[in-house]
């Protein structure tokens, strides 16, 4: 349907309002910021003094307060002294004898004397305040509220998971006194609280900073947790001991700033100072979750959430979270292995290259997995169109949630689209390889991280064809028969990118080394290309992947570089 | 010498009067209503000229009316705060939370007049445009709370609350709620909380100021229960007749509540400022003075949260000279008016007019450790600076009265009770703070007398 030309002249998009600002002085400086700042829902609220002390790089130390959840202003470290323009009688404002604005710092009504600090984390700012993140008085404030914190607290960070990376411990250093008046007996509360399957509650080690309930509560849509009891005995408790067990609780351990949370599944299992913490990406679902990957030596320890607010802000699901331990089996492959026998990659993919080069165009078929990532997908695609093949991969379909888990369980669906692997009802050309099989037409089959007996082509039509090469990370019934089998690597072992459900396209980076004689699959690709086709590539992942962007329509315009750590979105 | 006042307990006390209706009615009960409502037209719509109800609303902040649950703030003011612009329901809430320590008052009124408070608050709600509100009363009050609701049920079958009030276009319902047992849920947020079924935890303000976001963030208003008798008064009376009872800025009565080492303890209703602590303490009308033989030590003048007053204590008060000038004055303890400004101008308030004497039989450190006890028990346990300070300074003083205080224990107090005081979400700080910080003050050398004691005793013990 056409439309007449006129309506397609579009008027020029009006410019932004202007943003309004507010002039306040910081830590002694002036400073410009937004009268308005996004709060913990994205929606504009007025701008706070711990906004805009951030914006003017004065650090205010806080525990309750967390981007991402409402305020709840109960821990008090975020006190900070602050004045205000003082008011004449005439409700006019005071000047000093240099015209600048009196200011009348905030005290306490009934003690005139001594400054009375506000909460940085939810009190707004106004023209012409001044915050003083650093005076006496507020550090007096800090100094107070870490020694209550500390009086009860177990002081077991030796034997605490949270050493290391916990608020408690940094600020004590950085804002904390050395010594404590306290000489009364602690108070002593639960150990060890079963809180659900995943999660164990230490009691007294607790700041009661609210953060794991309000996260349960208003991000999860979980009521399963609050605080029993009161004043200093106050703690978290399940409302049924166990009870605490929806897809997202091991956020809790994230946002606990102490020790008081712990995973069942990492305590007690490294300390994170030795850990290495790589950037990378879930791969439970389609909507790539930005990870750190803890690891050790070789080992990966653990995943938390990576903060991207275009993709999961700063939450992951424990079964993505938990979904790790493959990585570390004892049974993953490898070796390179020829008919049975134990080879090496310049003997396998010289046989490769041969077979393929000589192979008759349709004569192959080619299965990737939409859990490979572009590159190595856009690889095996120049390959397969090359040798006129028929290719797919495999969709997977599951149970999906309102906050971050995909229905989609592969993770690089739309690279297997938009590289042109898959075709375009993703399983669709399945059953063709397979009839392809049994009526002979195809004799190689080329296999990437598939089961292809749990999709349709039995071990009856694997023993029909001449040649099964395939490469994969765990043993199962498509590996055992393959004539070349090569090991490949988790994405923990590699770097890649994956374009999730909604188009983004993020990579991620190499933990650990790959397994035995593993390699990484797209340098293999790369060399089979090139052997097969001719056409040299790029060997390195930035720029096969610039190449990728320059030959694959739907990344036109993108850099590895400047996907930077969070990713672009393209159209899908 | 002076007398007992009495305008809201006029009837409470007399023979034969019972918290029934018709009692109530036969004294002239729920004519302030109806005069109210002869007031003038309700707000039209469209706006229009100053209606009924904004009457009642300019008489209430005419007649200087200041709360009487605790802070002492001008009623009027506070309902001028209210959101009338957001286009949200307006809630009332009547806080029959008394329990600070030392007060009785409310529920004087509550179980013996309970009419008095549901007119009050109807005439309230009517001209502030509230449809909905509620009485929170005190768990531990189980009779005020069937006597309140027996009460609403006459007042609905009178047609004094429900569909289209005496004739009028207006409705109303009250319901009561029974709080669980939290001396938190009198604090105006954490009521709100609490009604609204959660922790009675404060709210932080900004931002939940309850005349913007209140009860299910909407606006709300929440006064005392005998806060809201006195506005039937100032109806009856007229603003300006009202406003003579009591002292200028202090008008009205007040129900005090004496306790403590005198001879007649008990609920005396006087003229704000027109009696003196000492008339309240001594005179027959009221306290009857000390037992025999005992001396006064001192005066907690406004429930157990204000700061305490040293027996002989002179302090200094603006007072306005005969040439119109303000002048500072020597006033003693015992000659301080019993009102609002003159406490606090003695560094202390009159709170929920709560007296509680101590004479000289009384241990200093024992008495505050008693009071340090209900402050750990009662801190709601929301925020770090009281939730851990009220049980340190209660341990503190647990030590002290058995035998293992320290001289420095008295530096010791002030110290955590000044990292409390001002850095909480609620005025709760303070209330826990404030009695440590007077006592040591002004009783520093029985807390280091004590201490030393201790020390050396301990010593020659080793």
């Amino acid at each position: 349907m056409s439309t007449p030309a006129t309506t397609d002249i579009k008027p020029a998009p009006a410019a932004p309002p202007p943003i309004e600002k507010i002039k306040i002085k910081v830590d002694g400086r002036e400073i410009e910021v937004p009268k308005m700042m996004p709060d913990w829902q994205g929606k504009p609220q007025p701008t706070t003094m711990l906004q805009a002390c951030q914006l003017a790089a004065q650090e205010v130390p806080h525990y309750c307060y967390h981007p991402k959840l409402p305020i709840a202003g109960n821990c008090r470290m975020c006190l900070v002294e602050f004045g205000t323009p003082a008011m004449g009688p005439d409700r006019k404002p005071v000047l000093n004898e240099d015209g600048s604005s009196k200011i009348a710092k905030s005290v306490l009504p009934y003690e005139p004397g001594t400054p009375r600090g506000a909460i940085a984390c939810a009190t707004p700012i106004s023209p012409g305040m001044e915050i003083y993140p650093n005076s006496p008085a507020t550090k007096q404030m800090r100094e107070a509220v870490l020694e209550s914190l500390l009086i009860n607290h177990p002081l077991d960070c030796p034997i605490c998971d949270q050493a290391g990376e916990c608020k408690l411990q940094e600020y004590s250093v950085e804002h904390g006194q050395s010594q404590s008046h306290f000489v009364e007996a602690k108070v002593h509360k639960p150990k060890a609280v079963d809180l659900g399957p995943r999660i164990v509650l230490d009691d007294e080690r607790c700041i009661l900073c609210t953060r794991c309930i309000r996260f349960t509560k208003d991000i999860a849509g979980d009521d399963a947790l609050g605080i029993v009891n009161r004043g200093s005995y106050s703690t978290i408790a399940a409302w049924k001991e166990g009870a605490f067990d929806n897809n997202y609780t091991l956020n809790t351990v994230d946002l606990c700033p102490v020790g008081a949370l712990t995973s069942k599944d990492f305590r007690f299992q490294m300390r994170v100072w030795f850990m290495k913490e790589t950037k990378s990406l879930c791969t439970s679902c389609g909507t790539g979750c930005n990870v750190i990957v803890g690891s050790r030596e070789e080992k990966v320890y653990r995943y938390e959430p990576r903060q991207n607010d275009a993709v999961n802000s700063t939450w992951m699901c424990d079964s993505g979270r938990l979904n790790y331990k493959w990585i570390n089996r004892d049974d993953r492959l490898k070796d390179v292995v020829v008919r049975g026998q134990k080879s090496t990659w310049a003997a396998a993919l010289k046989e490769i290259s041969e077979k393929l080069a000589k192979a008759a165009s349709g004569s192959v078929a080619v299965l990737a997995s939409a859990r490979q990532t572009n590159e190595e997908l856009y690889l095996l695609s120049k390959l397969a169109k090359k040798l006129g093949a028929v290719t797919d991969s495999v969709p997977r379909v599951g149970e999906g949630d309102k906050l971050l888990v995909s229905a989609d369980k592969n993770s690089n669906t739309n690279g297997a689209k938009l590289t042109g692997i898959a075709s375009a009802e993703m399983g669709s050309n399945l059953k063709k390889i397979a009839d392809g099989i049994r009526s002979g037409a195809i004799k190689t089959l080329v296999v990437f991280g598939e089961d292809v007996t749990k999709h349709g082509i039995g071990a009856d039509l694997l023993a029909k064809l001449e040649t099964i090469i395939v490469s994969d990370i765990l043993p199962n019934a498509t590996t055992a028969t393959a004539h070349i089998l090569l090991p490949g690597c988790a994405h923990a072992e590699k770097r890649g990118s994956f374009t999730n459900v909604k188009g983004r396209v993020q990579k991620f980076m190499k933990a650990v080394e790959p397994k035995g004689d593993a390699r990484s699959e797209w340098e293999v690709l790369h060399e089979l290309v090139h052997n097969v086709t001719g056409q040299n590539g790029f060997s390195s992942i930035e720029g096969l992947f610039n190449q990728m962007a320059k030959e694959v329509p739907a990344f036109a315009g993108l850099e590895w570089a400047k996907l930077g750590d969070t990713g672009v979105t393209v159209p899908i | 010498m002076s007398q007992e006042f009495r305008l809201i307990l006029k009837d409470a006390d007399q023979p034969g009067y019972t918290p029934d209706m018709e009692c109530y009615l036969r004294r002239g009960g729920y004519d302030a209503l109806k005069k109210a409502f002869a007031m003038g037209p309700r707000v039209s719509p469209d706006g229009g000229t100053v209606s009924g109800p904004e009457k009642v609303r300019k008489e209430v902040l005419a007649s200087g009316l200041r709360g009487r649950g605790g802070a002492g703030f001008s009623a009027g003011l506070k309902w001028s705060f209210v959101d009338r612009k957001s286009g949200k329901p307006i809630y009332l809430i009547c806080n029959a939370d008394e329990s600070e320590p030392g007060t009785f008052k409310d529920r004087q009124i509550i179980h013996k007049d309970p009419h008095q408070l549901i007119e009050g608050m109807i005439i309230s709600c009517w001209a502030n445009d509230v449809k909905l509100a509620y009485i929170y009363i005190r768990g531990e009050f189980p009779q005020g709370a069937k006597l309140l609701n027996a009460a609403l049920a006459e007042a609905r079958a009178k047609n004094f609350l429900g569909k289209n009030i005496l004739g009028t276009d207006y409705d109303l319902e009250i319901h009561v709620h029974r709080g669980a047992g939290a001396y938190i849920c009198g604090e105006e947020t954490g009521l709100i909380e609490s009604l609204e079924g959660k922790r009675a935890y404060p709210r932080i303000k900004p931002p939940y100021f309850p005349a913007v976001l209140g009860l299910y963030m909407c606006p709300t208003i929440v006064n005392n229960v005998e806060t809201l008798c006195h506005v039937k008064h100032i109806l009856t009376m007229g603003s300006a007749e009202y406003a003579k009872l009591g002292t200028p800025n202090n008008t009205g009565t007040r129900i005090v509540s004496l306790s403590g080492d005198v001879k007649r303890p008990g609920y005396y209703e006087i003229e704000v400022g027109k009696a003196t602590i000492g008339e309240l303490i001594n005179d027959p009308a009221f306290g009857g003075g000390l037992r025999d033989g005992r001396k006064l030590k001192a005066v907690i003048p406004g429930g157990s949260s204000s700061k305490i007053l040293k027996a002989g204590e002179v302090f200094k008060l603006n007072r306005k000279g005969a040439d119109g000038q303000m002048t500072k004055v020597d006033v003693p303890l015992l000659d301080l008016p019993y009102d609002f400004d003159s406490l606090q101008q003695a560094g202390t308030m009159s709170g929920s007019s709560a007296i509680i004497v101590m004479d000289d039989s009384r241990d200093i450190v024992e008495c505050l450790a008693n009071l340090g006890e209900f402050y750990a028990h009662e801190s709601c346990g929301q925020c770090t600076p009281c939730r851990e300070g009220s049980l340190w300074i209660s341990k503190a003083l647990h030590r002290m009265t058995h035998g293992q205080g320290r001289k420095g224990d008295a530096d010791y107090l002030v110290n955590i009770a000044q990292n409390i005081q001002g850095r909480t979400i609620c005025a709760f700080g303070e209330a826990c703070a404030w009695p440590v910080l007077s006592f040591v003050k002004k009783f520093k050398e029985d807390f280091e007398a004590r201490g030393a004691a201790d020390e050396a005793r301990n010593a020659a013990d080793k």
